[in-house]
């Protein structure tokens, strides 16, 4: 366990690699157990002070986790500094959850619109409340999570006897009889006419009581839908992101991306269209996009050639001309036909610093420098090996399954999701060798493959997958064995600590180290 | 006198739910509202209710009595504000016109405590409300009771741990700052400088937009240092929004300073602006260009501010430019003359060819208040061939533009010069395939027509007029009838009869009920501009023909018309031709036309009997 590494981006040497721990797993499947559709988690975000974590699933559903060793996180750091052993990792335990889309049918169109959620993203909370946004295909959603104390009235202006069967009054159990007003019974009784002239008396009427509310102890999570930005995509949304100066976010779908203000949700603006005037000259689609953790102006987005795009805002109302290009120069000859499907960027994170883009195609996992557009800085392979399966892949449409990629906190590690349920981190500052291939489950090392020299030769694993009877298995070359229905698409890593959230189906695993 | 109808009301928020909905309608009769001070509960589910009861505080107040107000309702409201932001909003309304309610201005402090709670909530809206009726309060409290009560409350939302309560004290500081001892004073400003370099930019954006305010209450010996320095920090914020915002306070700051301390501090600022690498900077400094010029005076303006302005008539962003254009004649107006043909005029020239169709729009919609700027000579040698293209875009709002200012022009150089081009452009405007173009056009006929005069009206618009009585589309119609309406205004009724009456007339038979329709309209709207004996001898005739028209529609709506006559016309006119009708239209078979007919019957007994 190496906690010290934080915070040194520009270390000499790289750090040692890390051991991965298993943490903690929510709704993990049982023996045998089928998985619901709707259960299937398809977005993960941690906030910024890494607090709290939101997914969200095909359902519709966005489900909040919060950490719970975080309250006396200082004494906690006094303990770890006397005791090495004791050292904690972040723990987290459900907080709340609540179904944020509906499945919708747009009529004009005819087509139905999923409630599956591709994207959540926290935003700044102004108040002791949570506030994020997630979205579908079509719509985005402003939602607030607030702690509200259970209040009750326990003395209102009039009899309580009359008003047995109201739900509201049910509760006041302390209504005391000293409220009881003289006319108590009298509903039918004609109003008293009063002239236009009638006057207050001066000290007020004294019978007229306020009613007085208890705020009870227990409290109770609520969740309310502030903001809803509609009909503002032709096509499907893939992409949110929220911009440092906390007033707008962006939403990008496969041809545009369109910029908002978080208070006002009935206006939009274009800021890039990449939609040829003739769909038959349409080459390339956007697939994600992100902005800039610090430069309110710049934002990145990737495209289904392989591109990332780098704009400023700055420069013009319209973007639809980058003011950075990054790609990488394609080795001549080893064109084939597979070759532009896979180069499509699935994925775009910056890093904290902002200095760095890490983005995930198909077979490897890219870092690139925003000061550098003539090619990545670093590459990793993800899974090579399925490189000769390619047409395999490509049949059964695995080829266009969208992994996503994240960064940790200080920048020296990167990570990315596989199949079989594996995900890989990279150790990407130079020099360092740190590869590791785990496996969203109780055991996470059990798959490692640390040393390509050392092929992982794990006949438990093998009976596993066998056990399992899973269909789309496959044997690479060092014999281990693909299942293309288990894909760890989904991961996020904390902001601050070493600690990965991934998602293997409708499970939700958490890893320290 | 019982005062427990007042209590009546929330009774009936029982059981029964169908009931409540009747009743504030019913109680409105009373001449003083009901009260709803249950609703105030937090638990009550009905928005509405709560919402009520929030607007009718000032009503609870004065029933509970100045002195329970103060003691019980205003710390009832402190303890409960987790709402609906409506409610917030309503209640941080009524709080900041609280104070006869709770005793008068001594008491004011009271008000306070909900207040400050409001303007930390997440909407933005209920926070500014909450801050301008703390405003609204600070500015009658004594001056000890500011010291005592209003100066920690803004001390306190200068600290908060919330953004939003650091946002809100921005906006209180000029209140609290101008009666605060001078030890206060120097810790306000130095708060002040603080939140302008707060983390969150949303507290940088509000401490820049409030800094003119502020400024406006700090003595001018501090202002030239704490608050200039402030100021030079936000001008080179990192944040596009909060500089944008330090471009509004520009103008307010130099309007403080003595010129040559603003030509010092504020003249390289928005120089430095000017060339920002945001468009949108620059957008805000093409918008407020010329209330800058205003504060640094006429020399430092020809030097430093007519070339940034060119500079910005000529910028790559469109959106910059089209800001630029609509500010062109409020430019010139400040400008020498000789300054606008020489530098100005160019660009105009540039920008009426623009490749932005916006940019042109919004020069066209500016550019015929330069005519008085310049004089007769330089418009029409200068501007008038600009003005000539710009009636010949392609684009239906750039023309629309320059039709609407008309009369600006015609005062310079004449009717007869612009007739001449003018006449093609309306006619294509009035045929435009938007149908909203043809709306625009029409709505500017009276004017047009008051600017032509007769003659040429007659001549040239005269045909279109009654073109557009026969659109296809039902506004165009309706707007065609009225704008006959509003000429017969303009020229008079004997005008009216020799050049609309015979050509709507006319029409009368038209094959498609719904032209009938326009032309009952036209007629229904001329006659009380036209007078009792047109209407009597052209007008009347034609409706009771109409009045056994085949359809429906055309009957009922004879009636309706018919009903308007009534006013209009003799007392035997109505006895001999429109009762007679009125009453066969009265059993027709169709319901709607008797419903009609019957209603106009009415309407003539209640003229005879008040008669």
């Amino acid at each position: 366990m190496d906690e010290d590494g934080a915070g040194t981006s520009e270390a000499p040497s790289p750090p040692p690699p890390l051991e991965w721990k298993f943490s903690q797993v929510f709704g993990e499947r049982t023996a045998g157990e089928e998985v619901q559709e709707v259960d299937i988690i398809s977005a993960i975000e941690f906030d910024k002070s890494g607090d709290h974590l939101a997914t969200g699933d095909r359902g519709g559903r966005v489900v909040l986790f919060e950490r719970t060793d975080v309250r006396d996180f200082g004494r906690r750091r006094d303990l770890e500094r006397l005791d090495n052993s004791t050292l904690r990792h972040p723990e987290f335990r459900y907080k709340t959850e609540f179904q944020s889309h509906e499945p919708e049918f747009d009529y004009l169109k005819s087509l139905e619109i999923e409630e599956k959620i591709n994207k959540i993203r926290w935003c700044q909370t102004p108040n002791g409340a949570l506030f994020l946004l997630s979205t579908n295909d079509k719509t985005i959603k402003y939602w607030k999570v607030q702690e509200k104390k259970v209040k009750r009235i326990s003395e209102m202006n009039l009899d309580s006897s009359l008003s047995v069967g109201n739900g509201c009054m049910a509760s006041s159990s302390t209504s005391s009889p000293g409220a009881y007003l003289p006319n108590g019974g009298c509903l039918e009784r004609p109003y008293p006419s009063l002239s236009n002239d009638f006057s207050f008396p001066p000290g007020g009427f004294s019978s007229l009581h306020l009613p007085v509310v208890v705020a009870s102890q227990e409290t109770s999570l609520v969740a309310r839908c502030r903001r809803v930005y509609a009909h503002a995509h032709d096509y499907h949304i893939n992409s949110i992101s929220n911009n440092s100066d906390g007033e707008t976010f962006i939403s990008a779908d496969d041809l545009r991306i369109n910029l908002w203000n978080l208070e006002i949700s009935n206006q939009s603006f274009n800021i890039v269209d990449v939609k040829p005037t003739n769909m038959e000259d349409l080459t390339e689609v956007i697939t994600s996009m992100e902005f800039h953790p610090t430069h309110c102006n710049m934002l990145a987005y990737s495209s289904s050639k392989g591109f990332i795009r780098l704009i400023d805002l700055r420069q013009s109302a319209l973007c639809d001309s980058h003011s950075q290009l990054f790609e990488e120069r394609e080795t001549p000859g080893s064109r084939s036909f597979f070759t532009e499907i896979i180069a499509s960027i699935s994925d775009i994170k910056f890093a904290k610093n902002g200095r760095h883009i890490l983005s995930r195609d198909y077979m490897t996992l890219k870092l690139w420098d925003i000061s550098m557009n003539s090619g990545p800085v670093a590459a990793f392979q993800v899974h090579e090996f399925l490189r000769p399966k390619l047409c395999d892949l490509y049949e059964n449409d695995s080829i266009f399954d969208k992994f996503e990629c994240c960064l940790s906190g200080d920048g020296l590690r990167v990570a990315t999701g596989s199949y079989s349920n594996l995900f890989r981190v990279f150790g990407c500052v130079p020099g360092s060798n740190e590869a590791m291939t785990l496996e969203a489950s109780k055991n996470p090392m059990r798959r490692q493959v640390q040393n390509p020299t050392r092929p992982a030769r794990s006949l438990s694993s093998l009976t596993r997958v066998v056990r399992r009877g899973a269909e789309n298995t496959s044997i690479d070359a060092n014999g281990n064995n693909y299942d293309f229905t288990t894909k760890l698409l989904h991961l996020a890593w904390h902001p601050s600590e070493n600690s990965i959230a991934c998602a293997a189906a409708n499970s939700l695993y958490m890893y320290y180290a | 006198m019982d005062p427990s109808w007042l209590l009546v009301v929330s009774r009936a928020r029982g059981p029964s739910r169908p009931r409540l909905r009747s009743l504030p309608r019913r109680c409105r009769s009373f001449g003083s509202p009901p009260l709803f001070a249950d609703d105030l509960l937090v638990c009550c589910n009905d928005r509405e209710l709560r919402l009520n009861s929030v607007r009718r505080l000032s009503t609870i107040a004065r029933a509970l009595g100045e002195e329970r107000t103060r003691k019980e309702l205003i710390p009832f409201l402190s303890e409960n504000n987790d709402d609906d932001d409506e409610v917030l909003l309503a209640m941080a309304e009524e709080l900041g016109v609280f104070i006869p309610y709770i005793g008068g201005v001594e008491y004011a402090h009271d008000l306070l405590p909900p207040l400050e709670t409001l303007c930390t909530v997440e909407e933005t809206c209920v926070r500014d409300k909450a801050v301008e009726s703390l405003c609204r309060i600070g500015a009658q409290m004594k001056e000890s009771d500011l010291v005592d009560w209003f100066i920690p409350l803004v001390k306190r939302l200068a600290a908060g741990e919330w953004f939003t309560s650091r946002v809100s004290s921005c906006g209180l500081f000029h209140i609290a700052y101008p009666s605060a001892p001078e030890l206060a004073k120097a810790e306000f400003r130095s708060i002040y400088s603080q939140l302008c370099q707060d983390d969150m930019p949303m507290v940088r954006r509000s401490a820049a937009s409030n800094l003119g305010k502020f400024a406006a209450t700090v003595e001018p010996n501090h202002l030239k240092t704490d608050i200039m320095s402030i100021f030079e920090d936000l001008t080179q914020d990192d944040q596009d929004s909060v500089r944008l915002l330090a471009v509004e306070a520009c103008a307010a700051l130099g309007k403080l300073l003595e010129s040559l301390d603003c030509v010092a501090h504020i003249l390289p600022v928005i120089v430095n602006f000017s060339q920002d690498k945001s468009w949108r900077v620059r957008y805000m400094v093409a918008n407020q260009l010329y209330e800058l010029c205003e504060a640094v005076g006429s020399e430092p303006t020809r030097v430093d501010l007519v070339p940034a302005y060119v500079r910005l008539l000529r910028d790559n962003e469109a959106e910059v430019r089209i800001a630029a254009a609509g500010k062109v004649t409020k430019f010139c107006q400040i400008l020498d003359p000789q300054l606008a043909i020489q530098h100005i005029l160019p660009c105009v020239k540039e920008l009426s060819s623009d490749s932005s169709q916006h940019v042109r729009s919004a020069l066209a919609s500016v550019i015929m208040g330069m005519a008085p700027v310049l004089g007769k000579d330089a418009t029409i040698e200068q501007l008038l061939p600009i003005f000539l293209s710009l009636l010949k875009d392609e684009f239906p709002d750039v023309r629309l533009n320059i039709i609407s200012k008309l009369d600006q022009v015609n005062q310079v150089i004449g009717i007869d010069l612009l007739s001449q081009s003018l006449l093609p452009a309306i006619v294509e405007l009035s045929e435009d395939r938007h149908w909203r173009v043809r709306l625009a056009i029409i709505e500017y006929i009276p004017l047009l027509a008051s600017q032509l005069g007769v003659r040429f009206f007659d001549d040239k618009l005269g045909a279109l007029c009654m073109q557009w009585l026969e659109d296809k589309v039902f506004s165009i119609r309706d707007a065609a009838a009225n704008n006959l309406k509003r000429l017969a205004e303009e020229f008079g009724p004997e005008w009216a009869m020799q050049h609309i009456v015979p050509q709507v007339l006319e029409k009368a038979n038209n094959p498609h009920y719904l032209y009938r329709m326009t032309i009952l309209q036209a007629i229904s709207l001329l006659a009380p501009v036209l007078g009792t004996d047109i209407t009597c001898q052209k007008l009347l005739p034609v409706i009771v023909n109409a009045s056994m028209d085949r359809v429906p529609n055309i009957k009922f709506n004879v009636a309706k018309v018919l009903q308007s006559l009534i006013p209009i016309v003799d007392q035997s006119v109505v006895e001999n031709t429109i009762r007679p009708s009125l009453v066969e239209l009265s059993e027709d078979p169709d319901v709607d036309v008797r419903y009609f007919a019957s209603q106009a019957l009415q309407a003539s007994d209640q003229v005879m009997m008040s008669t």
